[in-house]
């Protein structure tokens, strides 16, 4: 009895310990426990034949979108294809984790240039593939030093000022009174000077907390950078820049800081919900942000008619003819280390993603906007608003930030320095923004090419 | 079999036998979630990779990387600094809290139960909430947590020693109550004072516990990582010399930072990491031997 007692012990113990390995499996949502069932059994094995698609997913709002067309192919084409989203900011750490595994990704994200210098090895050419024929602009792909086309940029996004227009009218401006720096001062200081009597201001809360600093140590430092690489040429990342257009960043920062009814003193702990919800509830007007904030606009009550984009100026010359800032981190590369059947069933996947009517449709409601032939027309008020612009004639700021050398170190010392000049603006202060800007890219420069 | 049949009793035997089917699951799990990564964990720490299947031999040039990485000797600076601080204050509260908690007082359940529930909560929630009270507080005086290093440094020490005091209290008390009751008596008849009973006698007596709560606490500091992350996430960040360094960034912080650099780090994070078990093996067993020394026999 006692020795039925002790086995029957053990046995518990032995499954309990496979029970645990499962869960955490699972957990992590890595394919260990898909991948062990398709070595064994003959049906997964007979499907792998015919190519499988892994795709990464690197946005986790498009998560639910991508998991139903995924569903959607299988169902019309029945090839197994499995999208795995990586936690919010922990895309590369999965990427690096899943490429590793025997299954690992066969569609996956490549952000930037410094991006792809990491994953080059494992990208496939896609130069001539069909999805890449399927494209309207080559503007957001990636290409390798040899000139190959090694990520496809499949959807972008513009950012820019956001305006309640409602709420300018009130104050007795349309979106006209505004068409460079100046005048977006002139009206900014006006409202922020009879604020009390107007019941709103004119900047929702600048915010340095992470939740939205990147909005200003990434977008808004995009001005700076994007004027200076125009004016010098460059085509790929420096090793230095300099101050050149600092003191814009600087006049632009200055208005957002002051013309709000946020207390700079408290910027460092001031969130993306808080300055999101100053916008939404009527409290500011203007509000700088992207597409991407378009759904979350609407669902906190606001309509079409109420919402404009506009550029951001910050006084340099000739901005009266700039549109708004367009760009993307969202770029598909084919996994080349997989087999050529799960490239071509995953290029296969690509394609029909871009063609196909419904899954198009879905592609353009989830993701704001794709540079593709057969996607409809957008609804999204701020990417018609960059259209526009575009179709008057004006120039479209690149997001120069992409060139950034190891961009979370660059902008957190940003930060620091940034917010350190908001709660005391000093020039002295002013002086370590400048050097984060300066000195920090050089550093930084030199860390990743060192 | 025939030593079972001597000395082992009923109960006994048919457990000895199925020994190995306890042991070997575990051992197993041991194996691969522990000693193999080890191993290839070392191994990496020479090589170039960004996925463990492409690395290359590189032989020292990532130790070579490491010793001249100001953050690195920063963040070391900052976890010596922060481990002598927080074990002598957690270890010194604790005990105090245990002491006051044997005496014989109403409530002292009700208190070592509230003392202790701080650690039942994970290091990341801790983080953000402390921060948030932090904050709180340095608005009324135009200023805030990542400001500068200082208050980034004494907030991670009060914030873990919150965390832990409660828990090194409830292993302070076990060794208390094992203090033998005739000891304390014979120092009572024989009049020693208070001071002289608590040095004399009860400290002298408690050292075992004393080895254990140190030795956690030193693997505790050095290993600090959520909630060094969760609180101030090694901001501020400045260049100083020509050199980035996150001001309140402690070992793990900076090991994990360095890995997502690029993958030219990822070798060097990993060389960092060896370099970081070396250091707190050591420590570890320094300690350990220092104490264990000074234990009553009894």
């Amino acid at each position: 009895m006692k020795k039925l007692i002790a086995m029957l012990l053990a046995l518990v113990m032995v499954f309990g310990l496979t029970a645990c390995g499962g869960n955490t499996a699972d957990e992590s949502k890595t394919p260990t426990a898909a991948q062990n069932a398709g070595e064994t059994t003959p049906a997964a094995a007979s499907s792998t034949a015919e190519g499988r698609v892994y795709y990464l997913n690197f946005k986790p709002e498009a998560d639910e979108a991508m998991q139903e067309l995924a569903s959607l192919y299988t169902e019309q084409t029945g090839v197994p294809v499995k999208v795995v989203t990586a936690a919010s900011g922990t895309y590369s750490d999965t990427l690096t984790a899943e490429m590793a595994k025997s299954e690992a990704p066969t569609i996956y994200n490549i952000g930037n240039m410094a991006g792809l210098r990491d994953w080059d090895e494992y990208a496939l050419d896609l130069t001539n593939s069909a999805v890449a024929g399927e494209l309207t602009t080559n503007d957001f792909n990636l290409y390798n030093d040899a000139g190959e086309l090694k990520a496809i940029g499949h959807c972008y996004e513009t950012f820019g000022i956001i305006v309640n227009t409602t709420l300018l009218e009130q104050a007795g401006y349309t979106l006209a009174d505004i068409t460079n720096f100046e005048t977006l001062k002139a009206v900014a200081d006006d409202i922020h000077s009879r604020s009390g009597e107007l019941g709103f201001d004119a900047f929702s809360a600048s915010g340095l907390d992470s939740s939205s600093s990147w909005r200003f140590s990434g977008h808004l430092a995009n001005m700076p950078l994007y004027y200076q690489f125009r004016d010098d040429g460059v085509t790929e990342q420096p090793a230095t820049i300099t101050d050149a257009y600092l003191d814009n960043f600087r006049s632009i920062w200055d208005l957002y800081i002051t013309d709000t009814a946020a207390d700079a003193k408290t910027l460092s702990t001031s969130t993306s919900d808080e300055s999101k919800a100053q916008f939404t509830e009527g409290q500011a007007v203007f509000y700088q942000n992207g597409t991407w904030e378009y759904a979350g606009l609407i669902e906190a009550g606001m309509t079409d008619d109420q919402l404009a984009m506009i550029p951001i100026y910050c006084g340099v010359e000739g901005e009266e003819n700039s549109g708004l800032c367009s760009g993307t981190e969202n770029c598909w590369a084919v996994n080349s280390q997989v087999s050529e059947a799960d490239q071509k069933a995953s290029l296969d996947f690509l394609y029909w993603l871009v063609t196909d009517e419904v899954a198009a449709q879905k592609m353009m409601d989830t993701l704001g906007a794709i540079p593709f032939k057969a996607a409809p027309k957008s609804e999204n008020v701020f990417v018609v608003d960059g259209d526009e612009l575009l179709a008057e004639g004006k120039y479209a700021v690149t997001w120069a930030f992409n060139y950034t050398p190891n961009v979370d170190s660059f902008r957190a010392t940003l930060v620091t320095a940034l917010t350190k000049y908001s709660s005391d603006p000093t020039d002295a202060n002013w002086a370590d923004v400048v050097s984060a800007f300066v000195d920090g890219w050089a550093i930084e420069y030199a860390t990743v090419n060192g | 079999m025939a030593k079972t049949k001597t000395g082992v009793s009923l109960v006994q035997r048919p457990i000895r036998k199925f020994a190995p089917v306890f042991i070997l699951p575990t051992f197993l799990a041991f194996i691969i979630g522990f000693v193999w990564p080890f191993l290839q964990g070392i191994y990496l720490s020479f090589c170039s990779f960004n996925t463990p299947r492409d690395a290359k031999w590189v032989g020292l040039s990532n130790y070579v990387k490491v010793f001249s990485d100001a953050g690195f000797l920063n963040a070391f600076k900052n976890t010596a600094a922060f481990a002598v601080v927080s074990i002598i204050l957690i270890n010194v509260l604790a005990f105090t809290i245990a002491y006051a908690l044997t005496q014989k007082m109403r409530g002292t359940n009700v208190f070592r139960t509230v003392f202790f529930m701080p650690n039942l909560i994970g290091g990341v929630v801790l983080g953000y909430i402390w921060s948030m009270i932090f904050d709180g507080i340095l608005k009324n005086y135009g200023t805030y947590l990542t400001a500068n290093g200082t208050y980034g440094f004494w907030g991670l020490v009060i914030l873990v020693a919150w965390q832990q005091i409660g828990y090194m209290m409830i292993i302070y008390i076990a060794g208390l109550q094992a203090v033998p009751e005739d000891m304390l008596e014979a120092a009572k008849i024989d009049g020693a004072t208070g001071s002289q009973t608590l040095f004399q006698v009860i400290i002298p007596n408690v050292m075992p516990s004393i080895t254990t709560c140190t030795f956690l606490t030193l693997t505790n500091s050095f290993k600090m990582f959520d909630q060094n992350m969760a609180l101030t996430g090694g901001l501020p960040s400045v260049i100083q010399n020509g050199a980035k360094v996150n001001i309140t960034e402690l070992l793990a912080l900076n090991i994990y930072s360095t890995y997502n650099i690029n993958k030219n780090y990822h070798g060097v994070a990993q060389a960092k990491a060896v370099v970081f078990f070396i250091l707190v093996a050591v420590l570890a067993i320094a300690q350990q031997a220092a104490t264990r020394s000074k234990e009553v026999k009894q």
